[in-house]
């Protein structure tokens, strides 16, 4: 008995001993008071010299904390208890937080910097007139290749993958939107498409691609591609940047009939205490010569048009992953199909990850 | 007097009992007769009907099985050989060690230990076998899953032969009773309890695994965990996913009831 108590103090003071560290920590580094903004962005998605530069140049201490899935960023910011001045969610993550009044407008004329930003990124389907998030970076969903383990072959058309060569050769991202998009997309239909003949001849579709499917993984992908464990895979564009930076001997394609295209903005939650400096913060990103900075430590692509100019031409020159207008003119960007659909949509991709090699 | 305090002792445990199995079970099957829309229907069970669904239910069961058997292969000799050995308990221990590292950390160790070029793949080669595709396979996910699940058929397998009386088996032999017939006649029934409790640790939670089929089976193994994950995590479909889990929750009480007996010697 005497033990337990004993153990139970101890475990006491300890908590009580870190909790005052930290926040005698936090003091020492002027964590302290109103003038604080909380980021809350994807993993290894800024270039850090910036944060520092915008504590400089405003004197607003920054708390930056990350997530690795929209999902994950969204119950925490809905469970509410979280302080968060600024997010950093994707298209449709933005239109659910619309739907569930989990954001606040952005204040236009505190953010001059929104004129440098492409028009063609600007009013999209999630988010009309840019009521409520500006953008940060975009990207496409398509193929990283090993032309070595290929012998040769290329990836112009989504077509290529159903080549009897590959068999479990293929790895693709398990998400049902990608996998099911890429099925219509093959049959030149939409991704957003909703009419059930189309998803069932995609489907059949699929089906027939599964002796080339090795895995369907998550987050691992970059990481099995990056090791050549298989030789082609069907990737975001920005893990496919991740991949080729460590594998240089990899390659990476848009199929001609069209992918998607997705965006990270930023966004205001609800939960934000200094709307001051977020709209500061948010006008920081815009201006040119930060975007580019971040653009060329991070590898996406900005939206900045202003930036793309300062970049490097071997970056900004990148057809990869800035792909001329004819290719992104058949790029779509994810429609919220409501949560019916989307539950369709998840059952066929079930169904399709249960048929049988 | 006394029954008042036995009254006090029952507190934590009704209390225990009611906030974390009676409450879930009942949220369970509230939200297993909504639609995707919130209102009340049975639309979910006659989803669960469908060829979908069925052959998801009939993979889980032909897994989980495999994975009971094979662990069972591997834990009843073990078991026997270490109630035999002199430091048993340190070898227990070596055995169970491994079950306090998170699974998570097993899986991406494997996934090294499996892969193209991996440990594995280099121990093949070496033996001139060439290099085979282990990870991603059905091997590899029941391999695994055995691995993981061993401790838990071990425990209760190592604890009914530890209390099994040893004159017993010396007076089987006696009697003229070969080695195989003292273990199917005396050994083996006498543990039988073990077993089934080992079975039920194992089958049980085998039935719904779902990180290893991704990380190990690349999602070519769907189990109805998986399923049950992508409704409540990416679909949001919390009715459909709750009612898989209902149809599990009737799945294991049958297995219970079945297997279910005079729980001797079953303490995990």
């Amino acid at each position: 008995m005497k033990q337990i108590v004993r153990l139970f103090a101890s475990v006491i003071i300890a908590a009580f001993a870190l909790m005052y560290l930290t926040s005698y920590l936090n003091s020492e580094q002027g964590y302290t008071g109103g003038n604080t903004l909380t980021i809350y962005n994807w993993g290894d998605y800024i270039d850090e010299e910036l944060i520092a530069k915008f504590e400089e140049e405003t004197g607003v201490k920054v708390i930056y904390q990350t997530f690795d899935s929209n999902e994950a960023m969204l119950t925490k910011i809905a469970q509410g208890g979280t302080t968060y001045d600024i997010a950093v969610p994707s298209d449709y993550a933005i239109s659910k937080m619309r739907e569930e009044d989990l954001l606040l407008p952005i204040d236009k004329s505190k953010i001059p910097n929104l004129q440098y930003i492409d028009p063609k990124f600007m009013n999209l389907s999630f988010d009309p007139d840019n009521e409520y998030s500006v953008p940060y970076f975009w990207g496409t969903v398509g193929i990283v290749f090993n032309p070595e383990l290929v012998d040769g072959k290329t990836f112009e058309s989504w077509e290529d993958l159903w080549s009897p060569d590959l068999r479990n050769d293929i790895l693709l991202v398990d998400s049902a939107r990608e996998v099911i998009g890429m099925g219509l997309n093959s049959l030149g239909y939409s991704l957003n498409d909703t009419n059930e003949d189309h998803l069932q001849e995609a489907l059949k579709k699929l089906n027939q691609l599964t002796p080339n499917v090795k895995a369907l993984v998550g987050d691992e992908i970059k990481m099995l591609l990056a090791n050549e464990e298989a030789a082609v895979g069907l990737v975001w564009s920005g893990d496919a940047a991740e991949i080729l930076d460590e594998n240089d001997k990899l390659d990476f394609v848009v199929p001609k009939e069209g992918s998607n295209v997705w965006f990270d903005n930023m966004v205001i939650p609800k939960t934000a205490n200094n709307l001051e400096a977020a709209h500061q913060f948010i006008n920081f990103m815009l201006d040119p010569e930060n975007a580019a900075q971040n653009a060329e430590y991070v590898g996406y692509a900005t939206p900045n048009s202003e930036a793309l100019k300062l970049l490097p031409e071997d970056i900004s020159g990148d057809e990869r992953f800035y792909p001329p207008s004819e290719v992104t003119d058949k790029l779509e960007v994810y429609d919220n199909l409501g949560k019916k659909m989307l539950a369709h949509y998840n059952e066929l991709f079930l169904e399709f990850k249960m048929h049988s090699k | 007097m006394k029954t008042r305090t036995r009254n006090a002792y029952l507190i934590p445990y009704v209390a225990w009992i009611v906030l974390f199995v009676v409450a879930p079970i009942v949220l369970i099957v509230y939200y297993s007769f909504q639609d995707i829309e919130g209102n009340w229907s049975l639309a979910n069970y006659k989803h669960f009907f469908t060829p979908v669904y069925l052959n998801m239910t009939l993979s889980s069961f032909w897994y989980a099985l495999l994975i009971t058997l094979f662990s069972l292969l591997v834990a009843y000799p073990t078991a026997y050989l270490l109630t035999k050995a002199k430091h048993k308990r340190l070898w227990l221990l070596l055995i169970i060690l491994p079950s306090w590292v998170n699974l998570l950390l097993k899986a991406y160790a494997f996934i090294g230990l499996f892969g193209t070029y991996g440990f594995a793949n280099g121990f093949l080669e070496a033996m001139g076998l060439g290099r085979q595709q282990i990870l991603f396979t059905d091997f590899s996910f029941v391999f695994v899953s055995v691995y993981i699940f061993i401790p838990f058929m071990l425990l209760p397998i190592f604890n009914a032969l530890e209390e099994m009386n040893p004159s017993l088996i010396q007076a089987s032999r006696d009697l003229g009773a070969s080695a195989w017939t003292t273990f199917r006649r005396v050994v083996f029934p006498l543990t039988i309890d073990g077993v089934k409790s080992g079975c039920q640790a194992v089958f049980i939670p085998s039935l719904s695994l779902f990180m290893i089929t991704r990380l190990i089976a690349g999602n070519r193994v769907i189990t109805l965990g998986t399923a049950i994950e992508q409704h409540f995590l990416v679909t949001q479909d919390w009715g459909m996913g709750a009612t898989i889990a209902v149809f599990l929750v009737l799945v294991m009480a049958v297995i219970m009831i079945v297997t279910g007996q005079r729980r001797k010697g079953a303490r995990v």
